[in-house]
């Protein structure tokens, strides 16, 4: 052990490298995520359940698809030092617009639709976060007003229909693995390779680390923001059209009611993610959805009153954060 | 007459020096009492206009103590949470115990709110978990334990006696809640400019530099938060009084909190920006609200207009005021 504290100072870096790889956050959410489960497993055996019934592994899998296409899109802004607040009314909206626009034309046409609203939005959020330089957390707080004063005069209920080709995303299955998994793993996929694969991936990481430094090295910051939030705005856009799918219809609360804004940022702060940015990544990101849909799953199969699990959920996300702080040699 | 054409650059510079990153917000809270004024010319009868400020009380009470937690540095997102908790919570106690003083149950609730806040600060400080996430949380776990506990639906009433504080008038013309708003305000603007005020904002500008200076930067953050949740407790109180039981009672209420704020010129991140701005964007905001009710704005559109305001006038604000620091260096961070 002694030769290494003599070692020069490149070789003293091999180990420490090694380390941070085994201590990346994402690693240490999976371990969590793995505990989780068996604990679930054991605590709903001993209840008398199944936990890995069938039935209940895809009532798992499928609540994972809304929250992790949302989470995996809030991860890329989070990661580039921004945030956003109107994913929730983005998905009502986006529901709303797939469901009608299927109704009178094709469902490729509500697919494109939604995009293009998602894209729209999201170029919104980031010119205002870069170009007004409005605080992320005001701008697209305001951005979700704007939403919520839309949907809010123009619906009162669910609207549209989804055509019963369409919500084969939402209902079929492959034993137990529901269709829409394929869906979020694209997805994630996709994410996962441009944030570490690509040179706009660096970008955003460079971005949400230091921005300062990141503009002074020549990154074009302000259109990573724009791009990373149009990314966000994608994923949650494909979040819409997934409940769209499940729903068979828009309905104006689809988004706010199960409060996918607050929801996805815990998930995304529970997968080992900075909430300052420039540190963490989507695969982090997953482990946390897998988490907070396992345990609703196990409160649900002890049918544990629905309110204590919001008290349970908020004590499970304050000590997973504060674990990592413990860890983490800064605090973010 | 010569002087006022010609203004000297001096008083120029105090004027902005004194309404410092406020200088946005008291234009819009200008224009929008003028619009009243326009819209409705009773507005300023004394009346009306007591019941105004009346109506905009909580968010003023409840942006004065977000303004401290966001001048050092975080964020309280748990304050809409203890204004539902608050409002059933006393519903709760007079259920228990129905002859109970008014004060007992509202220093009780005051209580509540401080070991809220504690808990928010500690949380923060000493585990390291950042405010937004320790809040979050909070917010869940209050709400989550006031539905369990009353089975999802409040009830009970809340007494006279009680209620008298959020909808009743002193000497018959002087609201009660104007009172206790006018006493929130002046405490805070007397904070602020005392040694922990500064220290506050030192510790939202940098926090290394003020703990090298000697500030003990937990413990200033700590309080904080207490104050936060105290001013929650406050405005539930007036809330209640106001609107009675209900469970959607403070629903909604951090995120008008930190709009007010930030739309006082306040700097999420800390460090800069004055409480008394702070609470003059919560005046703002409130008379936005009455405006677009008075112009027959429909309530669902309300929250487009409200959005899109809020983004311009910060928009707006984030612009001049890097002018105007440009212009005279750093006098940033003016407490009060």
């Amino acid at each position: 052990m002694t030769p290494t504290a003599l070692a020069p100072p490149v070789r003293a870096t091999e180990p420490v490298r090694r380390r941070s790889k085994l201590t990346d956050p994402a690693v240490g959410v999976w371990l969590a995520a793995a505990v989780v489960i068996v604990l679930g497993w054991l605590i709903v055996t001993i209840d008398g359940g199944s936990f890995f019934a069938r039935a209940n592994l895809t009532t798992i899998l499928s609540n994972c698809v809304a929250l992790g296409l949302v989470a995996v899109g809030q991860s890329a802004v989070i990661l580039t030092g921004s945030l956003d607040l109107s994913v929730a009314y983005l998905i009502s909206l986006g529901t709303l617009v797939a469901a009608e626009t299927m109704q009178d034309g094709s469902v490729i046409t509500g697919i494109l639709a939604v995009l293009a609203l998602s894209v729209a939005v999201g170029l919104a959020n980031g010119l205002i976060v870069t170009g007004l330089k409005v605080n992320a957390f005001i701008a697209t707080l305001g951005t979700a007003f704007i939403l919520r004063g839309y949907i809010e005069d123009n619906y009162t209920g669910p609207a549209g229909q989804v055509p019963a080709s369409f919500r084969h995303l939402g209902y079929d299955r492959i034993g137990p693995i529901p269709v829409s998994i394929f869906l979020l793993a694209a997805v994630a996929a996709a994410a996962w390779f441009l944030t570490k694969r690509t040179r706009l991936g660096h970008h955003m990481y460079a971005t949400g680390g230091d921005e300062h430094a990141a503009r002074l090295s020549g990154v074009r910051t302000r259109r990573t923001v724009i791009i990373a939030h149009i990314i966000c705005s994608l994923c949650v856009g494909a979040a819409a059209l997934f409940l769209a799918s499940r729903l068979g219809a828009g309905a104006p609360w689809a988004g706010t009611e199960a409060r996918y804004d607050l929801e996805s940022i815990a998930a995304v702060v529970l997968g080992g993610t900075a909430l300052a940015g420039g540190r963490g990544g989507v695969a982090g990101t997953l482990g946390g959805v897998l988490i907070l849909a396992v345990l609703d799953s196990v409160f649900n199969q002890l049918s544990v009153d629905p309110f204590f699990k919001n008290v349970v959920r908020g004590v499970v996300i304050i000590a997973a954060v504060a674990l990592y702080a413990r860890r983490g040699r800064r605090s973010a | 007459m010569t002087t006022t054409t010609a203004p000297t650059p001096a008083p120029y510079k105090r004027l902005t020096a004194a309404l410092g990153t406020g200088i946005p917000v008291y234009a819009l809270l200008v224009v929008l009492l003028v619009a009243l004024a326009v819209t409705d010319p009773s507005f300023y009868e004394l009346d009306r206009f007591l019941a105004f400020v009346k109506r905009a009380a909580p968010l003023v009470i409840l942006a004065a103590g977000q303004y401290l937690v966001i001048v050092s540095g975080e964020f309280d997102l748990s304050v809409g949470a203890i204004v539902t908790a608050g409002v059933v919570v006393a519903a709760e106690l007079y259920g228990s115990f129905a002859d109970a003083h008014w004060l007992v149950i509202s220093l009780a609730l005051v209580l509540g709110g401080a070991i809220v806040g504690l808990a928010n600060g500690l949380i923060t400080t000493a585990l390291r978990v950042p405010s937004f996430i320790t809040t979050l949380g909070m917010m869940l776990i209050l709400e989550g334990a006031v539905f369990y506990w009353t089975g999802g639906s409040p009830k009970g009433v809340l007494p006279e006696d009680f209620r008298a504080l959020g909808r009743n008038s002193a000497f018959g013309w002087l609201p009660w809640a104007v009172l206790v708003c006018l006493a929130v305000g002046a405490f805070a603007v007397w904070l602020m400019r005392r040694d922990f005020g500064r220290t506050l904002i030192a510790t939202g500008d940098s926090e290394r530099t003020a703990a090298l200076s000697g500030v003990r930067v937990h413990r200033v953050r700590v309080l904080a938060f207490v104050l936060s949740g105290v001013a929650a407790a406050l405005a539930a109180i007036l809330v209640g009084g106001f609107s009675g039981v209900s469970a959607q009672a403070g629903r909604g209420l951090e995120f008008e909190a930190i709009t007010a704020v930030v739309l006082g010129g306040v700097v999420l991140g800390g460090g800069r920006g004055s409480v008394i701005a702070a609470m003059a964007g919560a005046f703002s905001l409130q008379a936005l609200f009455t405006l677009l009710n008075l112009q027959g704005v429909s309530g669902a559109l309300e929250s487009t207009v409200q959005g899109v305001i809020v983004i311009a006038a910060v928009g707006l604000g984030a612009a001049n005021w890097s002018r105007i620091r440009r212009r005279s260096h750093s006098s940033g961070g003016t407490p009060s």
